[in-house]
């Protein structure tokens, strides 16, 4: 799953437009992830100017 | 539910929605434009360097309002330090200033209302509505937390970076790991530049895939940045972390106060190879519009809001919304060669190492060079440097 750290977060949309399927929406001041839609690609982590997101890596059942 | 209808809706009040809602109702059409956030022009997300001597061709008059600062031109920075200086004359008399974003946007949202363009503020486009015929008839919103509906016979999508009203389209605006910049940025107070010249610092100080900038706005303050592209990241929170270190070094810059921090992401790619479709056309950022050198977006997202204003108010004159179509044709003959020309030139600057940074700094710092053209740089660096200049002819 996305974990968003919402105190470190400056809602700068950088996630949102970078997100290869477009699973994340910036409601304002909130990001929000469809996990239903997310490939687990990490590619927010990255891109997130104050490293406000991490990828959990679910453990596997 | 509240329901309202237009000819023309604009998505996002930014430099691009603010210009196409401007010159549609100048048409006569009658426009929405819808902010999603309660102020527009804030928070800003932006450098605020931009050139000068193209805003009279949109009406735009300079006011020192938003115009904080004239600077007489810019220092770029190699790795160890060579620095080259461009001026006014070199740069074809195009000169600089440093803005107030926030206010910048507020006056071209003020000049598209004195046109005829409705606003509303705290309003966010949530999903599209599609007619019968597989066109898009206008959006679903949340206005101040309510939900409503806005019929449009034409939606203009500039909605910046994130990019939804295109996507919900079915326009691809997905960006290659490259093509993405990722952007931090303080405001500091209290620091001894030179406030004449804006600066750019190239090489490893980016990790080779972007630059640190410093934009004075005043005698004693500036914008300092730094950008990185997704490529060379391997850790959330790189940009801040570069900056940081990036500042750290610096002895002057090392003793400014901070008094605002802006994050943000732009595209260095090149626009999708659509940019209409199904009664929606995306102007600016949201079109991946930015310069893939510098990452500055005002410009072209002021140069192709103009033209999709324009369109979308004829096609409203003449009822024929298929006209639209031609925004593609239009924008690209203004814009495309220059997008494409420097996205190239950035996909080379990014191989290039902290030597060669210096090297092509250094030679052409020494050289006399009148006039900045692509083919002097060349003539001047192929005496130092024939295989750089060999790479970089295979793109001209």
């Amino acid at each position: 799953m996305i974990d968003i750290n919402r105190d470190k977060c400056m809602y700068c949309g950088a996630c949102v437009g970078t997100c290869p399927v477009n699973c994340m929406f910036l409601y304002e001041t909130r990001v929000e992830v469809d996990e239903e839609k997310c490939i687990k690609c990490g590619f927010c982590e990255m891109v997130c100017p104050v490293g406000a997101i991490t990828l959990i890596k679910e453990a596997k059942a | 539910m509240k329901e309202m209808e237009y000819d023309v809706l604009v998505v996002g009040g930014g430099p691009g929605g603010s210009t196409a809602a401007r010159y549609a109702a100048e048409k006569g059409a009658s426009v929405l434009m819808i902010e999603k956030r309660q102020e527009i022009g804030s928070p800003v997300r932006c450098g605020e360097g931009i050139s000068l001597g193209w805003l009279e061709d949109y009406g735009i008059k300079e006011d020192e309002s938003w115009l904080i600062h004239r600077i007489d031109g810019a220092k770029v920075v190699s790795p160890s330090g060579f620095t080259l200086e461009i001026n006014a004359k070199m740069a074809g008399n195009e000169v600089g200033a440093t803005i107030r974003r926030d206010f910048f946007d507020q006056m071209l949202a003020e000049m598209a209302a004195r046109a005829g363009a409705d606003i509303m503020v705290k309003t966010s486009a949530r999903s599209l509505i599609w007619d019968d015929k597989h066109n898009v008839a206008g959006v679903k919103a949340r206005c101040n937390g309510e939900d409503c509906i806005i019929k449009a016979k034409v939606v203009i999508g500039a909605d910046g970076f994130e990019s939804q009203i295109g996507r919900w389209a079915g326009i691809s605006t997905v960006l290659k790991q490259g093509d993405i910049a990722t952007n931090f940025q303080y405001h500091m107070i209290g620091i001894d530049i030179d406030a004449r010249f804006s600066e750019f610092h190239l090489g490893s100080i980016a990790k080779g895939g972007g630059y640190a900038w410093v934009f004075p706005k005043g005698e004693d303050e500036a914008n300092v940045g730094l950008g990185v592209t997704l490529d060379m990241i391997k850790q959330g929170g790189e940009p801040k972390r570069l900056l940081d270190r990036f500042i750290d070094k610096h002895p002057e810059l090392k003793k400014g106060k901070i008094v605002e921090q802006v994050a943000g992401a732009v595209s260095v790619g090149v626009p999708p190879d659509i940019t209409v479709k199904n009664g929606v056309m995306l102007v600016g950022d949201a079109a991946r519009m930015a310069d893939a050198i510098t990452g500055g977006g005002i410009r072209n997202a002021i140069r192709s809001g103009k033209i999709a204003g324009e369109t979308a108010g004829e096609a409203i004159e003449i009822g024929d919304i298929s006209h639209i179509n031609l925004y593609e044709k239009r924008w690209r003959a203004e814009m495309e060669d220059e997008l494409y020309r420097d996205w190239m030139a950035k996909n080379k600057l990014v191989t290039l190492s902290d030597e060669e940074f210096d090297d092509l700094i250094s030679a052409l710092s020494e050289a006399d060079i009148e006039n900045l053209s692509v083919y002097e740089i060349l003539e001047v660096v192929k005496e130092k440097n024939p295989k750089l200049v060999e790479d970089l002819m295979s793109f001209l």
